[in-house]
């Protein structure tokens, strides 16, 4: 019996001390969460923490000096769709900073961005921009230079899965552009050349994220496609030595959009600091820390400092190409439709 | 047996408790699993049946049951194996790093699977501690669907140690002493004396492990190379369907791995009732 | 006397294998992330820990923890009771319902929560209106938490109170004893180890559960991110070290618990040894 007393004793003094523990602590996080000063939440994908702990503080000083009110900044970062899904079902972000247009329009059908939110800024709402690039190995074994390279038999390539990854279909569409324009149109040579695209595909990761680990880590393919300003990163992340960067002659515009998401902020009373945030992010402080994290910016000054850094390459747009957004969506990525027939066997 | 002496027989009336045990249960399970789960049903009623089908039949869908119900099989009878071996060395040897062994079996619940995934990743890949040693000799484990099998049996090895290992220190200690000293062989005296108190948990063990591995994603996507019809697993399909803002569609995949789990789960549960019945003479 | 197994070979060749085989399969993995975690040192591993965000995840992770296993812990005996004790029509089946967060995909977990209490659900949208926000804030992690780790105590109960049977019980009620005074004297003293098991299989998924909670906690920095979706971030984000950094504190915590299991079960059997 003493076994089974001491036993006793031992899980209810623990038992006590959990049931304390528990009240005590869930008393600190819920009083935590009341904040004293305002407090703007910016949902964003996920790769984007580094660029807003950067830009974040240079905004609460920068509203402090011209308002003088202390005010605090909270960032929400996972992949672009899931954030919507998010928002959608009751997360109270003021602002939305997304990498797909998509996600945005998804708000916007749901009544929770304004219906003209491209409107809202210049730029298409969108005050920094990208475009898909290339990273190969050391002095370019393959010697990919453009999407017509990436077709040849013994080429490898790894991006992220089009159905799970917006980054994965903005390389699939800007794939699909240069065969369009190369091809003349003839859909059932651009249907071949995308064929031999997605065959050529050593793996198909979920986001950019894992597709740069399977690059990188495992050593997996001969080409690495993603947002010029990912692949620009992973360079200087990795070592500029091992691998090179190839912005190739054509390719798509992938633009980053911003919205403020106007019922949560009007119910947080943040209405006039979600606006101004989202302005911020025009202005040159912002444009020239955008650059530093190899984004495409607008402001001519920052623009010309950075000129170097940014290869001129034709740029077109996915309305130009494939008429919508949504007709992009509709006709390629949908179940059954172009991408999974081109991927049927 | 009549109805009514099938209710006043055995146990069921000399125990206290009924009552507060049938109350917390009944309220703890409608409230926190059932009524969750009508979510789910009601994105489904958002589908013609017609529309139903269609969705859980279509080619690639097919192709990702295929490779998942395979994959965990494999997992789960090599857990069995494996997991029964561990489970006996624990309770019954001692030897040093035992308490290391014992903690190391409840790591794959403590990694969130994400972490595993990727870690897996990182040693069976062609460049990995691990992979660079086994791909020359022709195995290739990462991107295929043994890279998916290996991460299953990862995720779900502790189902089958922690299940069976309780039951086997249960055991007092006369049962195998009797049987070796009618001088049965060791192996005799294991499938005759020992197999039969462990086949419950064993099982348990091993469909439980089988059937979290149906469902299992994040240590998954990273070691299985996602290639349609190739190594995309269920749980991606899921996943897809929720990308893209479909949400009645990914219910309806779930809803199929959710019916084939149950009913296994349901058929584990009548089946370990009806052995113990048999193993303690009609009482259950 | 000689047990089944005890011939030195046979000993030998088991424990070789399940070692080998462990240390292969479960050890290796293990010692990885520590190798990851401190790749750069140990001073840029703790300036990984010590980071705010990093302090306020671990914080937000225990607590949902020691929230859970209280919750789950009543839940278990209660069930394990009722199924192995008394025979009545639908046993099987609730014995089956239990596992339902088995057979549910912890991703479509987070989302059937969601679709409930989210703002657009039904529940959620009543909610909502009353201006209480249970998705996005820790209630919403703690409930899909409860979810996802239910099952580990009854399901480790059940096999075990199976297999005894209770004759003990009957004996004890039979003699006298009142219903708390046969659990707390009789039953529980059998399923010690089974529970504390539950509890630590509950511990450890409670702690590490990521994708159920990456659905309801919204992953804002500071405020609702558990280890495992800090992890994520920081592996998003090139930060690898930091990502093995988290890593290795959750496998640490895993240890942790299962070093304070095996100390109660040390002083246990101290204690039985001097009376």
């Amino acid at each position: 019996m003493t076994l089974s007393s001491a036993f006793r004793t031992g899980l209810r003094r623990s038992l006590l001390a959990v049931a304390v523990g528990t009240v005590v602590s869930g008393m600190t996080f819920s009083s935590a969460a009341v904040a004293q000063e305002r407090e703007l939440l910016n949902s964003s994908y996920d790769i984007a923490r580094e660029l807003f702990a950067a830009i974040n503080p240079e905004f609460q000083a920068w509203w402090e000096e011209e308002h003088g009110e202390e005010i605090a900044i909270s960032q929400s970062h996972g992949g672009s769709s899931a954030q919507a899904r998010a928002i959608m079902q009751g997360l109270r972000a003021d602002v939305v900073t997304f990498n797909q247009v998509t996600d945005v329009q998804a708000l916007a059908d749901a009544g929770l961005v304004a219906e003209d939110w491209q409107d809202a800024f210049e730029n298409n709402a969108s005050p920094y921009y990208s475009t898909t690039a290339f990273l190969v190995r050391k002095g370019n074994p393959k010697g990919i230079e453009s999407w017509d390279d990436l077709v040849k038999e013994d080429v490898q390539m790894v991006f992220p899965n089009p159905k799970t990854s917006g980054n994965g279909r903005y390389t699939y569409l800007a794939a699909w552009g240069f065969a369009e324009n190369e091809f003349d149109g003839d859909e059932e040579k651009i249907q071949d050349f995308m064929r031999t695209f997605l065959r050529n595909v050593a793996v198909f990761d979920t986001g950019g994220r894992g597709a740069t680990t399977s690059f990188i880590e495992r050593g997996i393919g001969d080409v690495l496609i993603s947002f010029e300003s990912e692949v620009n990163n992973i360079r200087s992340e990795y070592g500029s030595d091992d691998y090179e960067v190839i912005v190739p002659p054509v390719s798509i515009l992938a633009e980053f959009p911003v919205a403020v998401v106007g019922e949560n902020a009007e119910r947080n009373g943040n209405s006039d600091l979600a606006q101004s945030y989202l302005e911020y992010l025009y202005s040159e402080d912002a444009q020239r820390q955008l650059a530093g994290f190899n984004y495409r910016v607008h402001n001519d000054t920052v623009v010309e400092e950075f000129a170097d850094q940014f290869p001129d390459t034709e740029l077109f747009e996915v309305e130009t190409v494939f008429g919508s957004w949504e007709e992009a969506m509709e006709n390629h990525f949908e179940g059954g439709a172009l991408l999974d027939q081109l991927q049927r066997r | 047996m009549s109805q009514l002496a099938f209710w006043r027989s055995g146990s069921t009336r000399v125990l206290p408790g009924f009552g507060l045990s049938m109350g917390i249960s009944v309220l703890f399970i409608s409230l926190v699993l059932l009524l969750p789960i009508t979510g789910l049903f009601g994105q489904l009623s958002e589908l013609s049946l017609a529309e139903y089908f269609a969705i859980i039949t279509e080619g690639r869908v097919v192709a990702s049951y295929m490779v998942t119900i395979g994959a965990a099989a494999v997992a789960a009878l090599v857990n069995a194996v494996f997991g029964l071996l561990l489970a006996w060395v624990l309770v019954r040897y001692e030897f040093p790093g035992k308490r290391l062994l014992d903690a190391l079996m409840d790591l794959p619940f403590a990694l969130p699977t994400a972490v595993a995934g990727i870690t897996l990743a990182t040693l069976y890949a062609g460049n990995g501690w691990v992979g660079n040693i086994i791909e020359p000799m022709g195995l290739q484990v990462a991107y295929t669907w043994v890279g998916i099998a290996l991460a299953m049996a990862f995720t779900s090895i502790p189902f089958v140690v922690r299940t069976v290992q309780p039951v086997l220190e249960d055991l007092p200690a006369e049962v195998d002493e009797a049987a070796m000293s009618l001088g049965a062989t060791d192996g005799v005296a294991f499938r005759r004396v020992i197999m039969p108190h462990l086949w419950p948990a064993l099982v348990t063990g091993t469909g439980l492990a089988f059937v979290r591995s149906l469902g299992e994603f994040g240590a998954i996507i990273f070691i299985a190379g996602n290639m349609p019809y190739e190594t995309e697993i269920t749980a991606l399909m899921i996943f897809v369907k929720l990308q893209e803002y479909d949400y009645a569609g990914a219910s309806a995949i779930a809803s199929v791995v959710l019916f084939v789990s149950l009913a296994l789960l349901l058929a584990i549960n009548i089946w370990q009732g009806r052995f113990v019945r048999r193993l303690h003479g009609g009482k259950g | 006397m000689r047990r089944i197994g005890d011939a030195p070979l046979v000993r030998r060749l088991l424990i070789g294998a399940a070692l080998l085989l462990s240390a292969l399969f479960l050890l290796l993995p293990l010692v990885a992330i520590f190798a990851q975690a401190f790749s750069q040192g140990v001073m840029v591993f703790w300036e990984n820990v010590s980071n705010a965000f990093t302090l306020h995840a671990i914080g937000l992770t225990l607590v949902i923890a020691l929230m859970t296993i209280p919750i789950c812990l009543v839940f278990g005996v209660a069930l394990a009771w009722l199924v192995t004790r008394f025979s009545f029509p639908g046993r099987r089946i609730l014995q089956t319902l239990i596992d339902i967060p088995f057979a549910v995909s912890p991703v479509v977990a987070g989302l059937i929560y969601l679709l409930l209490y989210g703002r657009n659900g039904w529940i959620g949208g009543w909610l909502d209106s009353h201006d209480i926000q249970l998705m996005f804030a820790w209630p919403g992690i703690l409930m899909v938490t409860i979810f996802v780790t239910c099952p580990f105590v009854a399901r480790e109960l059940i096999p075990l109170m199976q297999a005894q049977g209770s004759r003990e019980e009957e004996a004890a009620v039979t003699l006298g004893a009142s219903g708390w005074t046969t659990f707390w004297r009789v039953t529980l003293p059998n399923i010690r180890w089974a529970l504390l098991y539950g509890i630590i299989l509950t511990n450890a998924r409670a702690v590490g559960e990521f994708g159920a909670v990456s659905v309801v906690s919204g992953a804002i920095r500071g405020q609702t991110n558990t280890l495992p979706l800090h992890l994520e971030q920081l592996y998003q984000d090139y930060n690898a070290v930091g990502a093995f950094a988290s890593a290795a504190l959750l496998a640490l915590i895993a240890l942790l618990t299962l070093a304070a299991k095996a100390g109660l079960e040390w002083r246990a059997s101290r204690r039985e040894a001097y009376t």
